[in-house]
């Protein structure tokens, strides 16, 4: 998860840097190079990476597509059993709701943290340049997602969490955020806005530091306000950043687990949790159907792939208006 | 490192909008304390005596605030004591599982990022037959989800014998990770290579530049993406959790993790796990308090051209 989730980071750099080819291309050394070549020496610098790549990335995603026509419990050898994982998975009602408790768990989880993220990057954008500020705005997105979880266990705890406390004292009454069906993936959801608001807001005040000031001068002059500055000149000028940061997002999005994990529901209550990551994990580990939380997986990785470039098509997301 | 944007982008405000500004600053200021409060109340929780929490429920400082919580997670007390304080008496050694969370997190933050540094330095200085294909394959790995992976991993490690290891918990992060490279790569095209070139002319081998030029030169970017995998590995969760879970190698996220489903599930160990908590946060706020202008500078590369 972490992964997906800190790749924005790169990818907002390589937003900006135009071809790279571009950059040393004709530089005399280069040419130079590229003319002698240096197939040997690369060998060498690549040699680790290669080997992490082929071993850990490589061979595995083969053998995951392999193992999703296997019936493989991790002890036997896995034998194949053609695309009988796949009709299962078609026909199965806990792969279905876990598509959909994940679906719902992403639209509430990136349309809060996109909007709230927003605004807090404009708010810091309008207000203050001061790093402490965005530091302490950072502090959630370090701390592990399981210590955030229990966290939030804690504090939504229907008995003696400080939340509950808040409300029984405002005059409403007592919730059991975890254990009431219709509340518990939504409380995830935002337990989870609530722990990258601030890293996506952050990405976001970034990418207006990149907005010409020139710009906001204009709009000034020309008598538009907060609101009509925010619509007309940040937003369309913030969005091939908003692309990259909301691929990257709904990527990782898709693949929420650890704070469903450390629910002690075990993706209760009655599924309500039961997201297609932790439905994977449970069908592999605990019920050890390796062939069958395979199939489910590769179906996660073609699903993330046509999210992936529909969005991107969408968004229309690389050309900058600023171009 | 974007500091020289920020001037330019700073726009001025008419005087107009000042009453608006203060509003702006009180939704700021709610929006820090809704961000950090929650911790508040978990250091608060961790120096709560178990037997108060149902009394003491929403003052800002406990009434008789202890150190027993931390002395329970840390393993130095006895079953009765922790038994007494709330706890459910499972031995419970903190202190060995923040070990291994420094040494996981630490060791593979400075292999990876060496080895990812190579990789990189490869791909944006070097020419051979097929780089663009080889990078090009590096960068669809970003794609792929890590549980995709993790399943054969998982098979791989097991049939290698190293469930319960170090080697098996390190493996498949110490080499590399796509995005390592990835980020690495575009860093080092997007520095100028006079000074390597000067060392070329000086009969310095590609070896002497990565290590004498490169490497010194750009020691900052370096250490961000160290100091970032090392956050991620810090955060990593599953695969500790699947390969190391035994006391000797299990992480602090594991540890966490297994604390909460050993605690009773009907009235679970608050006051404890929040203590075990403060310890896996305690870290990073270090790291906030020596690296923190580091790491959100490194969220606006725009000034890296």
């Amino acid at each position: 998860m972490a992964g997906i989730t800190g790749s924005s980071l790169a990818v907002a750099t390589a937003a900006h840097e135009g071809p790279p080819e571009a950059v040393g291309a004709a530089r005399p050394g280069r040419r130079r190079a590229a003319r002698r070549g240096d197939g040997r020496i690369a060998s060498l610098f690549l040699a680790p990476a290669l080997v992490g790549f082929a071993l850990f990335y490589l061979y595995p995603t083969i053998r995951g597509v392999y193992f999703s026509f296997t019936d493989y419990d991790l002890l036997s050898p896995p034998h194949s059993v053609g695309a009988a994982n796949y009709r299962y998975l078609w026909r199965d009602p806990l792969f279905w709701n876990a598509l959909r408790v994940t679906l719902q768990y992403v639209v509430i989880n990136i349309v809060s943290q996109t909007v709230l993220a927003l605004g807090l990057a404009w708010l810091m954008f309008r207000l203050t340049r001061s790093v402490l500020v965005r530091v302490l705005f950072l502090v959630p997105w370090l701390v592990p997602n399981v210590a955030v979880g229990l966290l939030w266990l804690w504090l939504l705890d229907a008995n003696l969490g400080f939340v509950n406390h808040l409300i029984t004292d405002l005059g409403g009454s007592s919730q059991g955020f975890f254990t009431t069906p219709s509340l518990a993936m939504p409380t995830i959801a935002v337990i989870n806005t609530w722990q990258y608001t601030g890293y996506t807001a952050l990405l976001f005040y970034a990418g207006m530091l990149q907005i010409p000031g020139t710009l906001f001068e204009s709009a000034r002059l020309d008598g538009a306000g907060e609101v009509r500055t925010f619509t007309r000149i940040t937003l369309p000028l913030l969005r091939p950043i908003m692309a990259l940061v909301l691929v990257v997002s709904l990527i990782g999005s898709f693949q929420i687990f650890d704070t469903v994990s450390i629910d002690p529901a075990q993706g209760g209550p009655v599924n309500a949790t039961r997201v297609i990551y932790y439905y994977i994990y449970q069908l592999a580990f605990t019920q050890f159907r390796m062939g069958y939380a395979s199939a489910v997986a590769v179906t996660l990785v073609l699903i993330l792939g046509v999210l992936t470039f529909l969005q991107l098509r969408l968004l229309r997301a690389s050309r900058s208006d600023l171009a | 490192m974007s500091s020289q944007n920020e001037p330019a982008a700073r726009p001025r405000r008419s005087a107009a909008f000042r009453p608006g500004r203060s509003a702006a600053w009180i939704v700021l200021i709610i929006a820090l304390v809704v961000t950090l409060f929650p911790f508040y109340w978990m250091v608060r929780t961790a120096f709560t005596p178990a037997a108060d929490l149902p009394s003491d429920t929403t003052s800002l400082w406990p009434h008789h605030a202890t150190l027993i919580n931390f002395e329970r997670v840390l393993g130095l007390t006895s079953t009765q004591q922790d038994l007494a304080a709330g706890g459910s008496g499972a031995t419970l050694d903190l202190l060995v599982s923040l070990r291994n969370s420094v040494i996981y997190a630490g060791l593979i933050a400075v292999a990876q990022t060496f080895f990812c540094a190579m990789a990189g330095y490869a791909f944006a200085r070097l020419r051979f037959r097929g780089r663009d294909l080889l990078f090009g394959v590096f960068v669809m790995a970003l794609m792929v989800p890590p549980i995709f992976t993790m399943l054969p991993n998982f098979a791989l490690v097991k049939s290698l014998g190293w469930i319960g290891s170090f080697q098996g918990l390190i493996a498949p992060s110490l080499l590399m990770t796509p995005f390592a490279v990835f980020f690495l790569r575009q860093f080092f095209l997007s520095v100028p290579t006079e000074v390597e070139e000067a060392a070329a002319l000086d009969g310095a081998g590609r070896w002497l530049q990565f290590w004498r030029v490169v490497l010194p030169m750009n020691r900052g970017p370096l250490i961000t993406i160290g100091l970032i995998t090392a956050v991620w590995a810090w955060k990593d969760y599953l695969w500790p959790l699947l390969v190391g879970p035994d006391q000797s190698t299990r992480v602090l996220t594991a540890a966490l993790g297994i604390f909460l489903q050993q605690s009773p599930n009907t009235a679970p160990d608050w006051t404890g796990l929040m203590a075990a908590a403060v310890l896996a946060v305690i870290p990073v706020a270090l790291l906030l308090v020596f690296f923190g202008r580091r790491l959100v500078e490194s969220l606006n590369f725009t000034g890296i051209k």
